[in-house]
């Protein structure tokens, strides 16, 4: 564990990542201090051009734009982060049941993981938010519901290659369950590949949360990047910078959380580093 | 023989793929809140009841969930998709009317990223750790965190409305009345925008595909006996490193199709570009669901007809296929 950190430190690329990942947090959870007004408040004339007394200038009805990229990044990271560990966690319990068991599981549960790595998930996703009504708890279902199989297939392939190793037949002949066996045994054994991959979903997360609220399925009681650009695009020609910096907050986030997910994939599977 | 053998398997596997979208389209009607014959009829309050007691009546929606299932089943399975009362048009009709200019966006993105993919993956693979592979790594990174229709927003602000080069949006100049050439001609300018923001996130990722992949070749045994028989590098690269290389960017384009479909409806809805994605935005101001369950039908269905073709590629790519 310690080689993986030093090897992640010195990717420098990744440390770069990691400052931009900070940032963008320190300033959501300092939101409530830098405007206690909130993001939908009204700060001021609208349609005021960056710089002056706002930095990033208002939108059409006088909201700070400044304001809503601080709240948009909670909204952002929190369903990037929340419905990646739904996936995690769901792709993992598939993962595993069809690698430790193989046969007759394993077909039935990848042939569904097939299935749903066919069909186009994010018009799947609009549907589901579009049946379930806008709100962050169905974002953050339909974003998981499409995002588990690629989890659940790397979660498989790693427990099938470990399936028949010693320590686990050791297992099995000191008489260990087969939960016991998946969760102490093998899952901390596939940990580093499924933290890399984890958290490159992540971003992944992130861009297509955007997706779904600039198309106006997001939750309408929280400020995000994608509602800000949605808002601003009526204006696109007399006011460019609301649409702009909202944009720029999510390829910032995103990028950096990219460059920390392929620092880590290289620090802790230092295998694949020639790839 | 034998790869025309697995051709026509992969074509037989479409089937129960097609029946399987058909009962998770069931499952989402009946999430709906209330009543579902009032989520077929499309959730503007605008059918008749005598075309709702119609629809209970065919979708037996009285009898229990099987029976349920198998009615809605045989419905999609005989084409019928529903009425749209919003748009005064039966479903398949407004989305087959639709698919047209949304295939002319994926074809052409799928084409400039496919093709700039293996061409920057190719430079960067094989001039590893270059000027030319730190350049296409940037590209790749920035691509990949670019949401698509901030992409498509900001080629609007600097293509149409700073330098005036390029249409904002629409299919064709209204009220042009091209013909032939000239006709393809404006399509083409109203394409450029939408085709580029619907192709630069997945350009970078054939990049790093192609990439990695040539990296792998690159050490192959066969490139060095190919060099020791005294071999030309460019020789090389195109007579075979080039072929081999492409496999996994075959394979990952067929992945790709679904989310290609799923991309496009964004960017339509930002270049008014008329097509399914368009339709499906509609649909979701109108809370027109049955349409939208019509559109995820059928786009499912392109991925589907899409992976088929990969698949073909694929035979036709590699002859171990023979094996």
């Amino acid at each position: 564990m310690q080689d993986a950190l030093l090897r992640f430190a010195r990717n420098r690329l990744a440390l770069l990542g990691a400052v931009v990942l900070l940032l963008v947090l320190t300033m959501a959870a300092a939101a409530p201090v830098l405007y206690p007004a909130g993001a939908f408040a009204l700060a001021g004339p609208p349609l005021q051009p960056p710089g002056g007394r706002f930095l990033l200038g208002t939108d059409t009805l006088g909201r700070d734009v400044a304001a809503g990229i601080v709240y948009g990044a909670r909204t952002s990271l929190m369903i990037g982060v929340v419905a990646t560990l739904a996936a995690v966690v769901l792709g993992v319990l598939i993962g595993a049941v069809a690698g430790y068991y193989r046969g007759k599981p394993d077909l039935a549960l990848m042939r569904i993981t097939e299935l749903f790595q066919t069909i186009p998930s994010f018009i799947l996703a609009i549907l589901l938010v579009a049946i379930l009504s806008p709100s962050a708890d169905s974002e953050i279902a339909a974003i998981t519901l499409v995002s588990w199989p690629g989890i659940a297939r790397l979660a498989r392939g790693e427990f099938a290659s470990l399936g028949g190793r010693e320590f686990v037949l050791a297992c099995v002949g000191l008489g260990a369950g087969d939960g016991r066996i998946v969760f102490r045994h093998l899952l901390p054994n596939c940990a580093s590949p499924l933290i890399a991959v984890g958290s490159l979903l992540v971003a992944n997360v992130i861009l297509f949360e955007s997706g779904l609220s600039f198309l106006g399925l997001g939750d309408p009681n929280l400020m995000s990047w994608g509602l800000m650009i949605s808002a601003g695009r009526e204006v696109l020609r007399s006011a460019w910078w609301i649409c702009t910096f909202p944009g720029l907050a999510i390829v910032a986030t995103v990028l950096a959380i990219n460059l920390i997910g392929d620092g880590l994939n290289e620090a802790l599977n230092p295998r694949l580093r020639d790839r | 023989m034998r790869r025309w053998i697995y051709a026509g398997g992969r074509l037989a596997l479409a089937v129960p793929v097609l029946f399987s979208i058909a009962v998770l389209n069931f499952f989402l009607i009946h999430l709906a809140p209330g009543d579902p014959a009032s989520v077929m009829a499309g959730e503007g309050g605008s059918a008749t009841p005598e075309y709702m007691a119609m629809l209970r009546h065919k979708f037996g929606l009285d009898q229990s969930l099987p029976l349920q299932l198998w009615h809605y089943v045989v419905n999609v399975a005989t084409l019928d998709l529903g009425y749209s009362f919003r748009n005064d048009e039966p479903v398949l009709t407004l989305i087959l009317d639709r698919l047209g200019p949304t295939l002319l966006l994926m074809g052409t993105a799928f084409v400039i990223s496919v093709g700039a993919g293996i061409l920057l993956g190719l430079l960067a693979g094989t001039g590893r750790n270059s000027w030319r592979d730190g350049a296409s790594s940037i590209l790749a990174l920035l691509a990949s965190a670019t949401p698509s229709f901030w992409l498509g927003l900001m080629l609007i602000v600097l293509l149409s409305i700073r330098l005036g080069w390029l249409p904002t949006s629409g299919y064709e100049t209204i009220g042009s009345f091209y013909e032939g050439r000239a006709y393809a001609l404006d399509v083409g300018r109203h394409l450029i925008m939408p085709a580029l923001s619907l192709a630069l996130f997945y350009l970078a990722l054939y990049t790093r595909v192609m990439r990695a992949s040539v990296i792998e070749q690159m050490n192959m045994d066969y490139v060095v006996t190919a060099r020791a028989k005294g071999q030309t590098e460019l020789g090389i690269i195109f007579g075979h490193i080039l072929r081999n290389a492409l496999l996994p960017v075959v394979t990952m384009a067929g992945v790709q199709a679904g989310n290609l479909i799923g991309g496009s409806v964004i960017v339509e809805s930002v270049f008014g570009w008329p097509g399914i994605g368009t339709l499906a935005f509609a649909a979701l101001q109108g809370r027109d669901l049955n349409l939208l369950l019509g559109i995820f039908l059928v786009s499912a269905c392109v991925v589907v007809a899409i992976n088929l073709m990969v698949d073909l590629a694929y035979v036709a790519l590699d002859p171990r296929m023979d094996m």
